[in-house]
């Protein structure tokens, strides 16, 4: 398939789906408060632009910080765990605890004890729990999948840790970290999400909170237009991170390999 | 001729209880081409490993009465990074060893134009075919003009024209550089080509069962594949081997 068609094929799909949608809200008459048209969702985005810019932003710094956090985090804790299995023994149960444990059930008492006058920070860290573990998990399995025999090569060197760990065992978890940080930069959008929902007083001012006031208020539209910025902030977030696993990877691994064949 | 290696009742039992070698006594010269054949499992991978110091032998004692050599190890398979070109590949050991970039560079570059590689400086291991990622790797274990050369059935994996032309550039290789290069393979052809000496293993746990000096490999080529000579020698090699599989089994 060519480059244009491929891009083209779902673009003319979305467009063609708009229209039909507008077409038979227009032609059945459905309410704006069951259903608004696209045109009319548009109309809702453009009105309240302004308050809506200012929620997205709200949003994408929580997620922004929850994400690096994550990522810092996951990556650093993934080396320790690959320098000593005694620590990865001791602390890798608590991590998968804190993964299974559902997160809108702890998000109250993270509530608590940071205080409702801090509820960013809230938000924050519920979006890094949901978002560490895919890091910590895969990167972990990375560090330790290196090639044996490249290790002996090293240590025949006389390479240190150091070095094992920076020429040989970062290269080799790459992949799977660009996988997992595809993963948990989705994850760190719901995390945000969900914690404003749970979190829910006029305090948070994400898009979360606006889609929960617009409902209070039946402005359908609007709350559409909320959704529809979630949906296109979700897709950014992935679109950057594909972009990035594409240009560190696509030289010499084998998923690029497949992809242009 | 001082010794090179020296190797005094080595063994190796693993932690599983698996007897995999020894004891073995055996003394290495300078500039051999030592060929080691033994049936699988009998411990040639495991006795290249405690020479090299990657592992360490339950008794007996590895010395190298000149000092310790520069040491390089081919594996069967080209054990690449494969994030890094092939410059970058054979650099290693001197990015390790920390020479300087621009020297490591231009070494690393002659040691692939040495095996044939001028040109793919850049390449990706995934762009090489499989006798060329060999060549990569025998670069690399060039690149820091070892004295001590391991191979662990470096060209089995390999069809048998490439094998041919890799042993005759290892050979070159040899000759230029003074090597002295330890080799196990399971080919009798290739070790009776290659080697200068022929230690014939019995089967786990290894010990030697022969110990057969050959003509030096210099100036040998493909008229002396088809020579009655080459085919005496690898007879007589084929005969150990099989002496060595009945006596001990
Ligand atoms: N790390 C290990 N732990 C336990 N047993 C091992 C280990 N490495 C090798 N062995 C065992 O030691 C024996 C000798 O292994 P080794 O790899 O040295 O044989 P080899 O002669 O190189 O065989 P091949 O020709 O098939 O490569 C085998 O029985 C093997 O199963
Ligand atoms: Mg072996």
């Amino acid at each position: 398939m060519s480059a244009a068609l491929k891009y083209a094929v779902p673009v003319a799909l979305g467009i063609a789906v708009l229209a039909l949608w507008e077409f038979l809200v227009r032609h059945y008459d459905v309410p704006v408060y069951v259903l608004p048209a696209p045109s009319a969702i548009w109309a809702a985005l453009v009105e309240n632009f302004a308050s809506l810019m200012q929620s997205l932003w709200t949003t994408l710094s929580v997620t922004l910080e929850a994400f690096a956090l994550a990522l810092i985090g996951g990556v650093a804790i993934a080396v320790l765990f690959s320098q000593s299995r005694a620590i990865e023994r001791a602390l890798y149960p608590y991590a998968v605890i804190l993964q299974v444990t559902p997160v809108v059930a702890i998000t109250p008492l993270i509530l608590i004890w940071v205080g409702f006058d801090r509820i960013n920070l809230v938000l924050v860290i519920v979006a890094f729990i949901v978002a560490f573990f895919p890091i910590l998990s895969n990167t972990t399995l990375g560090l330790k999948s290196t090639d044996h025999n490249l290790i002996d090569l090293f240590r025949l060197y006389g390479a240190s840790r150091r070095q094992i760990l920076m020429r040989l065992q970062f290269p080799t978890a790459l992949p799977n970290l660009l996988g997992a940080m595809k993963i948990s930069g989705g994850l760190a959008l719901i995390g945000a999400v969900v914690a404003e929902f749970v979190a829910g007083s006029g305090a948070a001012t994400g898009l979360a909170w606006r889609i929960v006031e617009a409902g209070h208020t039946l402005e359908i539209a609007k709350m559409f237009a909320a959704l529809a910025l979630l949906a296109a902030l979700g897709i950014a977030i992935f679109s950057i991170l594909s972009l990035l696993e594409w240009a560190l990877l696509h030289r010499w691994h084998e998923s690029a390999i497949k992809k242009t064949a | 001729m001082t010794s090179l290696l020296s190797l005094t009742g080595i063994a190796k039992t693993f932690d599983n209880g698996v007897k995999a070698l020894g004891p073995v006594d055996l003394e290495v010269q300078q500039h051999e081409f030592l060929s080691l054949v033994g049936p699988s499992g009998c411990g040639k991978s495991t006795a290249l490993r405690v020479i090299a110091g990657l592992l360490a032998p339950s008794a007996g004692k590895v010395e190298f009465p000149g000092g310790n050599p520069e040491t390089a190890f081919v594996f069967q398979e080209s054990t690449l990074m494969p994030w890094a070109s092939a410059l970058d590949n054979a650099r290693l050991p001197l990015d390790l060893k920390g020479v300087a970039r621009a020297e490591a560079d231009m070494r690393a570059g002659r040691a692939l134009e040495r095996v044939g590689l001028g040109g793919f400086e850049k390449s990706f291991p995934r762009e090489l075919s499989g006798g060329m990622k060999m060549r990569v790797s025998i670069a690399r274990a060039i690149a820091a003009e070892p004295k001590l050369l391991l191979m662990d059935e470096p060209f089995a994996a390999l069809d048998e024209l490439t094998r041919q032309s890799l042993n005759d550039d290892l050979l070159k290789l040899w000759c230029e550089d003074k090597l002295t290069v330890i080799f196990v393979t399971h080919s009798v052809y290739e070790s009776t080509y290659l080697s200068s000496r022929v230690v014939v293993m019995t089967p786990r746990p290894g010990r030697i069962a022969a110990d057969m000096a050959l003509a030096a490999p210099e100036n040998r080529d493909g008229h002396y594949r088809l020579s009655p000579e080459f085919t005496t020698q690898a007879a007589k090699v084929s005969a150990a081997l099989r002496n060595a599989m009945v006596e001990h089994a």
